[in-house]
């Protein structure tokens, strides 16, 4: 039947198929796909019994930009630069995750000091990432000052990866037995300052945000997430670590270099929005040691393989998973390969897509207010969960 | 909770807000972070390792012309496909070398015929499809494409964007039909 004929003339094919509850003094709302409070474009129909949210379903795809498909087009190594483009918040994880799979198939040796440099590098962009998420975040829930704070330390990180990386958002500085460049004594010299600079303003954080009565009131309490709802939908990264589940790809899946230095998994038992703000915070902690001790330890070397793969480097027939932890979780790639001039196949493991699904069973009876918390403390990338 | 409890906790809630309050205050009286572009700029420093629009390397022989030697291995790395290259065609004979060389070959003398000279006509990146991946950066064997470290690369047409990478440089061979951009 056509929806004329059912008298449905408005909406499209989401409102349209939005089941109606049982009840009749319900409201249905649309968020999105243009909120400010959904960080990109994810789209939301909820509906409300006045404030409370009674059933909340996300509707993806509004930035589905085909990167699987891509990279059946293109070698691996035109495929990198892609990587950058999936989760603009941590782009390095996802080039970690790329170059990672691609070495396991083809068995490939990278240089000890590219691997520090890729440790060193993947941390500041976490902990980049996860500025740009605490200033989006408390700017949903009404804070309008604290994203000044967090950009202006976030700049100078982003100066000094630019060194590095070459460039401030989409980096994609990783090659298939290394990395595209060396650090020089200037990388060195401003992380070495900005450590302490940072170690410095964390405390600042915790006093202008993270105590704030009003915070905590929208924070505490709200959303908690049980660890069986975390593993039944596939959650990773930070959600479920504010569950008090202690896993953590660095080390689960052992990525290469971690076991080499001192840090602990952040982890906090209360489940709610403010566990997982917490968990957060710690990991920039965590980080800022894993770069300290990284460069302490930094060896002297080549930095990329000796007959690194060129463009038209073809993978070896084969097939390879490999898993780091991103900003937002755990970030996967399956390699499949048929030893063609392109990749078979190549999945890309998503952390918010899984993340995201434990929103819809999340946000049911809170107030509306309080799933807009649920949300941003999610700390969701639109174009990693459509890909 | 108790009634001790209940009495004091108004006021550590409140004492959260003056100590961020306390802050906001310090920032205040501070040098302002930002800088406000069109009227400042960052330092240059900042943008020297920026990875910026690519450009074309000087022969080091002659300044004046690309070091480019129009092998147009580029153009299939890239994968936004955004290179064009063009290579210059062997330049023009004339009837009387023509008849020359075939008077030679008549008579059995190897001819060598000019060949085309080994340097691109046309060199466009359009850069409303680069990605500055540096691919091609990469893919160069002679190294003769880099990044350059232009932060303000803006326009406001299409046109602006497809950068002609020869322009830089005086000699370089032009297409016959070439007529250079008034500005």
């Amino acid at each position: 039947m056509r929806y004329e004929e059912m008298g449905l003339t408005e909406g499209d094919f989401y409102s349209r198929n939005f089941q109606k509850g049982a009840r009749e003094d319900t409201l249905i709302l649309n968020l999105g796909p243009q909120h400010p409070a959904t960080h990109g474009v994810l789209r939301v129909i909820v509906e409300l019994d006045g404030e409370y949210v009674i059933r909340a379903e996300p509707v993806i795809g509004y930035l589905h930009r085909m990167h699987e498909k891509m990279a059946e087009v293109r070698s691996i190594y035109q495929y990198l630069p892609n990587m950058g483009r999936v989760d603009y918040g941590h782009a390095l994880g996802w080039n970690w995750a790329l170059v990672g799979a691609v070495e396991k198939l083809a068995g490939f040796e990278v240089p000890e000091r590219a691997q520090y440099i890729r440790v060193i590098t993947t941390e500041l962009n976490r902990i980049t990432s996860h500025l740009l998420w605490w200033g989006a975040f408390t700017l949903d829930l009404g804070a309008i000052t604290p994203i000044m704070y967090a950009f202006d330390d976030r700049e100078r990180m982003l100066d000094i990866l630019q060194m590095a990386t070459g460039s401030r958002l989409t980096h994609s500085s990783f090659r298939v037995g290394g990395v595209c460049a060396d650090i020089n004594d200037t990388f060195i010299e401003a992380c070495k300052e900005f450590i302490p600079h940072m170690r410095g303003r964390l405390p600042m954080y915790r006093d202008l945000v993270t105590g704030n009565i009003i915070l905590r009131k929208r924070l505490e309490g709200v959303g908690v997430f049980d660890a069986d709802l975390c593993r039944r939908y596939g959650g990773s990264g930070p959600v479920v670590r504010g569950s008090g589940i202690a896993y953590d790809a660095r080390k689960a899946e052992a990525t290469p270099m971690y076991d080499r230095f001192d840090w602990k998994v952040a982890v906090q038992t209360g489940g709610d929005s403010m566990a997982r703000y917490l968990v957060r915070m710690d990991e920039m902690e965590q980080s800022l040691n894993i770069i300290e001790q990284a460069l302490a330890s930094l060896p002297e070397g080549k930095v990329m393989m000796p007959k690194a793969p060129k463009v038209t480097w073809q993978v070896p027939k084969g097939e390879a998973y490999f898993a780091t932890e991103g900003a937002r979780g755990k970030v996967g790639i399956h390699l499949v390969s048929d030893g063609g001039k392109n990749p078979y196949k190549i999945k890309l493991r998503s952390p918010c897509f899984s993340n995201l699904s434990l929103f819809a069973e999340a946000a049911r009876g809170t107030l509306l207010a309080d799933a807009l918390a649920i949300l941003g403390s999610l700390d969701l990338v639109i174009p990693e969960i459509d890909r | 909770m108790s009634a001790l409890k209940k009495i004091f906790q108004p006021v550590t809630d409140l004492w959260s807000l003056v100590v961020g309050l306390q802050i906001t205050g310090r920032n205040f009286a501070q040098r302002q972070v930002t800088v406000h572009y069109p009227r400042q700029e960052v330092p240059p420093e900042v943008n020297a390792s920026y990875r910026g629009p690519i450009q074309l390397v000087a022969n080091p022989r002659n300044a004046a012309k690309p070091k480019c030697t129009a092998c147009n291995i580029c153009v299939p790395a890239c994968p936004s496909a955004c290179i064009t290259v063009v290579k210059a065609p062997p330049p023009p004979i004339t009837p009387e070398q023509e008849k020359a060389f075939q008077e030679a070959e008549a008579r059995g003398e190897e001819v060598e015929r000019p060949a085309a000279p080994r340097e691109p006509i046309i060199w466009i990146n359009d850069f409303s499809l680069c990605s500055l991946c540096g691919v091609c950066v990469e893919a160069c064997p002679t190294h003769c494409i880099e990044f350059s470290h232009d932060l303000y690369s803006v326009g406001t047409s299409r046109k602006d964007f497809k950068h002609d990478l020869l322009a830089p440089f005086p000699e370089a061979l032009r297409p016959a039909d070439y007529k250079p951009e008034e500005k």
